[in-house]
């Protein structure tokens, strides 16, 4: 079984970093994490799929004459760690200097480390076998909402429990620990045409007891996926499109990529030069927030040890700050606003936390009942986004708004448009967020997109 | 120069060799709670990156990983469990864990277990992740210095090598025992190219189960002058066309379209489940019969080549599509025995953490008997699709979306204007019946895929000739 205790973890973080100043580092940071999932996956009523394991790792950055090596293990016993650790501060050499590669300065770091609420004791207490009923419950909930829906892919229940500690040489050392479980169910239904209609609903939390009922669920996935049915292109021609919570997310994604400061200072970002201008409609407010108390996307500090912070991106249209982390601060001649993410496996990298479109004043259902005709999206597929130049192209799905409501289902169509032109063209935000993934937002809609169909 | 030769702790002199009888007395611990099947995955990966940027090597990298998946099976439910340490203790643990998916029953004991001899379809003098590290770094300096001379526009370039080395050691309850070294490795080059205000990204690269003899016939310059080509010819693209019309698909790379938009229906999970627009289509006309469609795991040296399967299935070459009729599906152990034919060995899974499905390995599209002129210039107005970043289906009902990272517009029979980022929309099975001409200039993609389904990525290869089809959906922003 896997241990949970940060104190454990933090101290094998610290003898990491001992050990690399004793082979010869500089400096070293090492990141230590132990966990255990459990999968289960309930279809057509019988169990598919059980897996139970535990796992610990530990990864580590060393510093030696300005070079670096990155390298991490899951071999935490002493003798082999001293032993990897050494070979880490050999394998630096290989690098190159470069003078920006040193810790944060000392003064940066965190000094506390908050109580985001992220640990449920509860969420422990589901195991394979309450699992497995959950998805039961789900399924059967799904398939018996309307003899329409002939299959399925089966319901779904994770879990993933972990404690995580982070230590560096300069005297930082920290921990936390999270739980999160989820459960999906996806329906199938045969069309008339012989092609088959998939969708899915979810429910997610970090504490167990804010998971929606199983059965809602199941309902929920069935009702979207019936509604899919008969689902065909529509004409190529340009139409007000919105957005969903579920597909409108996948935008922010997008626009995450285009001002981390890693892609700002690789000139890979049609934002470049653009802080202080407008890149967004005025509606648009954007937050990217760890501090939220049971937030999906929390952490009461950075991949690079730093407090967090909440950072405003974009305010009422006005992009106000790229996202940084310490190296790519440095590169840009700023200072990081905490927005380090890192996994054992890698460097430190500008990530979001929770990271969120903010609520706007327009009921969501008036967004579509003030459309005479335009598409109202709830799926997109594929990639199709240009960070240099900010083109925009992406497989979609959803319905046709006719007349103020949502009518025949579409499918098999591609949505276009230049980036800015989008994120400008946005002329109402919903009041309907809510914080199921770390990235949200309520739905939007834009005045104009190219719809390629027919 | 050469180093050590890197060995994994559970083959013959490793420091826990795992032997038939221990992996005997494993395999009747995951069948005590009356499992029907069982079998055992043990893995080491040992793997290294270089990434080169600003003109010095700006990172190095290390891993090594190293564990047991055991699985067990009753009826079509499996249970599964995995271990980081090959300990007695850890490994008993995650047998019983996995054990428990079946909750009675008599399970069949073990049979003897063979180990068996396969053939080595990616021999490697030394694999690179043994070569001393110098050289390697050389090679992202030739390719960074190529991208940048290539044009003075090249403003950025960054230069990259992956490498693994990956021993697995599969016994299954059936009395397989099958070991195997699986080398890969990956080399590319990103390069942006600055004019004016336009600015325009482009990349290169490839590799393979290959040792440092790849470079022989690929150095590392003519993915660096690729990446540039590529980033300087799209400065100039202009808005691509939106709508349904002819697209041309170029040799070699586009076989991610086919990939994508067929390959995974006819992967044999989803056809047992039902849920495949295949499903139920064995012996039927589901492609032009300029098409026959193989998944080919014996391609020498190929990314997604195989010895084995992760299941101990020895890697073959299946023909999935004839002449337009569907002839197989892509089966893994649990599905073979549905369908009552022979595993096809597809059975592979990331690592020893996750479970086996039937996946591809390399997937190909087989050359057709049309000069690649011919086809261009049989066009009257449509897209020629050069080089992809991806693409993704929806099984169930086979509608798929892939972005062009280069493409150019067809006007009477020419290839003219470069265009901007653009996706392609379409339906698979439909797409397929719209062959109508097939290039006699079939190419394999230099390896750079991978494939995630379900949450796991493996290396896969793709190929095909230049390939016309009639109508498809070209997501474009001008009417």
């Amino acid at each position: 079984m896997a241990s949970y205790a940060t104190d454990e973890l933090k101290r094998v973080a610290e003898r990491a970093c001992s050990w690399a100043k004793k082979h010869g580092a500089d400096a070293a940071e090492a990141l230590v994490q132990g966990g255990a999932e459990l999968s289960v996956k309930v279809r057509m009523g019988e169990p598919e799929l059980v897996q139970e394991a535990s796992s610990r790792a530990l990864g580590l950055r060393v510093f030696r004459e300005r070079r670096t090596a990155l390298t991490y293990t899951s071999d935490l016993s002493d003798a082999a760690l001293e032993k990897f650790v050494a070979e880490s501060v050999e394998l630096a050499k290989l690098a190159e200097p470069d003078e920006l590669n040193e810790l944060p300065p000392h003064d940066q770091l965190a000094t506390a480390v908050p109580d985001l609420e992220l640990w449920d004791d509860e969420a422990l207490s589901i195991d394979a076998k309450a699992a497995i009923e959950r998805c039961k419950k789900g399924e059967a909930a799904a398939r018996g909402f309307s003899p329409k829906v002939t299959n399925s892919e089966g319901a779904t229940y994770s879990r993933v429990v972990g404690a995580s500690a982070f230590a560096s040489s300069d005297g930082f050392a920290g921990g936390f620990r999270g739980t999160y479980q989820s459960l999906v169910v996806e329906p199938i239904c045969d069309d008339a045409d012989g092609k088959k209609r998939n969708g899915f609903w979810w429910t997610a939390d970090r504490y167990l007891s804010k998971l929606e009922d199983a059965e809602e669920v199941g309902r929920e996935a069935a009702r979207r996926t019936v509604a899919k049915l008969g689902a065909e292109k529509i004409a190529t021609g340009q139409l007000p499109v919105v957005f969903d919570p579920e597909s409108g997310r996948a935008l922010l994604r997008l626009l995450f990529s285009v001002i981390s400061g890693g892609a700002i200072y690789r000139k890979s970002s049609y934002l470049l030069d653009r802080e202080g201008t407008s890149v967004a409609s005025k509606l648009v407010t954007i937050v990217d927030d760890p501090l939220i108390a049971r937030g999906p996307g929390s952490r009461p500090y950075d991949g690079d040890g730093l407090a967090s912070r909440k950072n405003t991106v974009v305010e009422a249209g006005v992009l106000k700050t790229y996202l940084l982390d310490v190296y790519s601060a440095r590169k840009l001649g700023r200072q990081s606003n905490g927005c380090a993410g890192r996994g054992v496996g890698g460097a430190p990298h500008v990530t979001t936390s929770n990271f969120i479109l903010q609520n706007g004043t327009t009921p969501a259902a008036e967004i579509v009942s003030s459309i005479d005709r335009g598409l109202y999206v709830t799926d997109m597929m594929g990639f199709g986004f240009n960070a240099v130049t900010g083109d925009f192209s992406r497989g979609a799905g959803g319905f046709l708004i006719e007349n103020g409501k949502l009518g025949r289902a579409v499918t098999e169509i591609t949505v276009s448009a230049n980036f800015n032109d989008l994120l400008h063209d946005i002329d109402a935000v919903g009041d309907d967020l809510d914080l199921r993934s770390s990235t949200a937002c309520p739905t939007f809609r834009v005045a104009k997109m190219m719809i390629a169909g027919k | 120069m050469a180093q050590a030769k890197l060995v994994a702790p559970f083959s013959p002199g490793g420091a826990t060799e795992i032997d038939a009888a221990l992996a005997r007395k494993l395999l009747e611990l995951s069948l005590s709670a009356g499992g029907d099947y069982a079998d055992l995955f043990f893995e080491y990966r040992a793997g290294a990156d270089y990434v080169y940027e600003d003109e010095r090597v700006k990172a190095v990298g290390r891993g090594i990983t190293l564990g047991l998946g055991v699985r067990v099976t009753k009826g079509d439910a499996t249970g599964y469990a995995y271990c980081e340490e090959l300990t007695w203790e850890a490994m008993a643990e995650a047998a019983r864990t996995a054990a428990q998916i079946a909750q009675s029953g008599s399970s069949p004991s073990p049979v003897d277990i063979r180990a068996l001899t396969i053939p080595n379809f990616y021999p490697v003098l030394v694999p690179t992740l043994e070569m001393l590290a110098p050289e390697k770094l050389e090679l992202l300096r030739r390719g960074d210095r190529a991208a940048r001379a290539h044009d003075k526009r090249i403003i950025k370039v960054q230069a990259s090598f992956a490498e693994e080395l990956k021993e697995i050691l599969v016994v299954t309850s059936d009395g397989k025992l099958v070991r195997d070294r699986q080398p890969l490795m990956r080399f590319g080059v990103h390069a942006i190219a600055e004019d004016g205000a336009k600015r325009q990204g482009g990349s290169g690269g490839g590799g393979g189960r290959f040792g440092m003899e790849y470079f022989d016939a690929h150095p590392p310059e003519s993915h660096g002058i690729e990446a540039a080509r590529v980033a300087v010819a799209m400065l100039d693209a202009v808005d691509a066309p939106a709508g349904s019309m002819e697209v041309v698909l170029g040799a070699g790379d586009s076989g991610i379209l086919l990939h994508e938009a067929i390959g995974h229906g006819l992967e044999a999970d989803f056809n047992r489940k039902e849920t495949s627009n295949y499903s139920g289509q064995l012996g039927k006309r589901v492609a032009s019969e300029l098409c026959t469609v193989v998944d080919d795991g014996t391609i020498s040296h190929d990314r997604g080549a195989i010895n084995t399967d992760d299941e101990g299935n020895p890697g073959r070459r299946n023909v999935l599509i004839e002449n337009g009729i569907l002839r197989a599906y892509m089966q893994d152990q649990l599905s073979a025995k549905h369908f009552k034919v022979e595993p096809s060995g597809n059975g592979r899974r990331q690592s020893f953490r996750h479970n086996p499905l039937p996946r591809m390995t390399n997937t190909a599209l087989l050359a057709g008997p049309h000069e690649p002129e011919e086809i261009i210039k049989s066009v009257k107005r449509g897209v020629y699709a050069k080089r992809f970043s991806g693409g993704q289906v929806n099984i169930s009902n086979g509608d798929f979306v892939f972005s062009l990272t280069e493409s150019y517009l067809i006007e009477d029979g020419k290839v003219t204007a470069p265009l901007k980022g653009v996706n392609l929309i379409g339906n698979g099975p439909d797409v397929l019946t719209k062959v109508t001409m097939l290039g006699n200039d079939f190419q394999l993609s230099d390896g750079i895929w991978t494939c995630g389904k379900d949450g796991q990525s493996v290396p896969v290869g793709v190929g095909t000739p230049t390939v016309k089809i009639a109508a498809i959906t070209v997501g474009g922003t001008k009417a």
